[in-house]
């Protein structure tokens, strides 16, 4: 049957309801770019998400209508997802510190101890 | 724009949900969820989380996408071209959140072809709302209004869950849906204060929404270990009926301050429980609608179809036939 429609293009679309139409193919669809914004000059550019595109140009294009549509950036990048490189979560224990690398921690130098043993030590003489 | 999901339980026992997962995994997976911590793409998750989570943010996904629909149709009929401009800007979020709440689903695995393909044979469920049609402006006011209101209390609901892509993409819908608020308060503002001929189709308007708007978090939660499991995995993050209380106590008194009224006489505040008394909505009605007997089911479908077929040559003929597939990250 065609679709009556209180919308006055839907009515002259002439839509039949029943009609059919083919399946899309999985991944019969864009890649998947990352995109990166940054909110000020100074910042860090942030990833904020993803959109499916053609091209970079085209990712760029819906970087900037999906994510800036409230002007909030003065910078964007897109970057292919399957050129990003990451770690996995289960073994986010690379990134834990070791009681042996305290070296890196400034709280680790105690320089006050010394320098007041230094004083009494010579005051004394 | 979405209500609560429609969470259904297959007839699953809760022993056959967890049989066959690994109890250490099990375990250290609900102690991150209890500690407040959220799961990402790649960690491990039980099968039933990932089911559920992929059905609600598809449903979510879909909602938007047809949740434009209705309120579309008064782009070109909107009064003044300011309101135009601002119901385009509206639609236009609307479709943008599907974009972030489709890649939010693609992260747990089904593709973004599956989704469209599931939506277009009916096969996926979406917001039962859109199913109704919005015969003059005061409907549009009154979805952008109420609808996005209690899309709202969902949503930040559902924002503070577990799976971190979900509540990232939320955590963008729920900033803009603020201006959708304002702005359908501010049209319904604009006629219920204005002539007796515009306070009228106002009324009307909400006469028609009420029963849809009371539909649109869910029929009362039925206690089951099913959805004791999915709340502690904070995949459900409150009860339909707490959903429905916490809309009820926000907005009631805003529509009655603008000496609107709703139809249903059994409606009131309990001052001693706290709790909003009203008239059970038809749930036989709202399973019709859902099962593809509503008004706009059969349109709305038949609209997603043709844009889909119109623009298919587009894409096709944009397709990059190195592409390398990859899903998104994050």
């Amino acid at each position: 049957m065609i679709v009556k429609s209180l919308d006055p293009r839907i009515e002259r679309a002439a839509l039949d309801d029943e009609s059919k139409i083919g399946e899309l193919n999985v991944h019969e669809h864009f890649e998947t770019y990352e995109v990166f914004q940054q909110v000020k000059r100074g910042t860090h550019h942030q990833h904020v998400g993803n959109v499916h595109a053609p091209n970079a140009e085209m990712a760029m294009l819906f970087a900037k209508e999906q994510y800036c549509r409230r002007g909030a950036a003065v910078n964007l990048w897109v970057v292919a997802t399957s050129n990003v490189f990451v770690t996995e979560y289960v073994d986010a224990d690379i990134f834990e510190t070791t009681e042996d690398k305290l070296y890196r921690d400034p709280n680790s130098y105690k320089v006050m101890d010394r320098i007041n043993a230094y004083k009494a030590r010579t005051s004394k003489v | 724009m979405y209500g609560n999901a429609y969470i259904e339980n297959d007839g699953n026992k809760v022993n056959s949900i967890l049989a066959d997962e690994d109890p250490i995994k099990l375990a250290e997976f609900e102690a991150r969820i209890a500690a407040g911590d959220k799961i990402e793409p790649k960690d491990w998750m039980p099968k039933e989380y990932r089911k559920q989570l992929v059905r609600m943010i598809e449903q979510h996904a879909h909602s938007e996408i047809i949740g434009s629909l209705p309120e579309g149709t008064w782009i070109t009929r909107a009064p003044g071209f300011r309101r135009k401009l601002a119901l385009m800007a509206k639609v236009q979020d609307e479709v943008g959140h599907a974009q972030l709440l489709y890649s939010a689903a693609e992260t747990l695995g089904k593709s973004r072809e599956d989704m469209t393909n599931d939506l277009i044979n009916g096969k996926s469920k979406y917001s039962n709302v859109f199913n109704y049609p919005a015969p003059t402006w005061a409907d549009s006011a009154v979805i952008a209004w109420l609808i996005d209101a209690g899309a709202i209390v969902n949503q930040l609901a559902n924002s503070k869950g577990s799976y971190g892509p979900y509540c990232r993409a939320l955590d963008r819908i729920c900033a803009e849906e603020s201006f959708h608020l304002k702005y359908g308060h501010d049209n319904v503002v604009f006629l219920a204060t204005g002539t007796p001929v515009q306070r009228a189709m106002v009324q009307e308007a909400l006469n028609r929404w009420w029963e849809p708007i009371m539909h649109f978090f869910g029929p009362p939660d039925k206690a089951s270990q099913h959805s004791e499991i999915l709340m502690r995995w904070k995949v459900k993050m409150g009860s339909n009926d707490s959903m429905r209380q916490t809309f009820l106590n926000m907005y009631v008194p805003k529509i009655w301050d603008l000496g609107l009224t709703l139809p249903d006489t059994e409606l009131r505040k309990n001052e001693e429980t706290g709790q909003w008394e009203y008239t059970e909505p038809n749930w036989e009605t709202f399973k019709q609608v859902i099962n593809g007997n509503g008004p706009c089911n059969k349109e709305r479908l038949a609209v997603r179809r043709m844009a889909e077929e119109n623009g298919r040559w587009v894409r096709k003929a944009l397709m990059n036939k190195d592409a390398v597939y990859a899903t998104p990250l994050a």
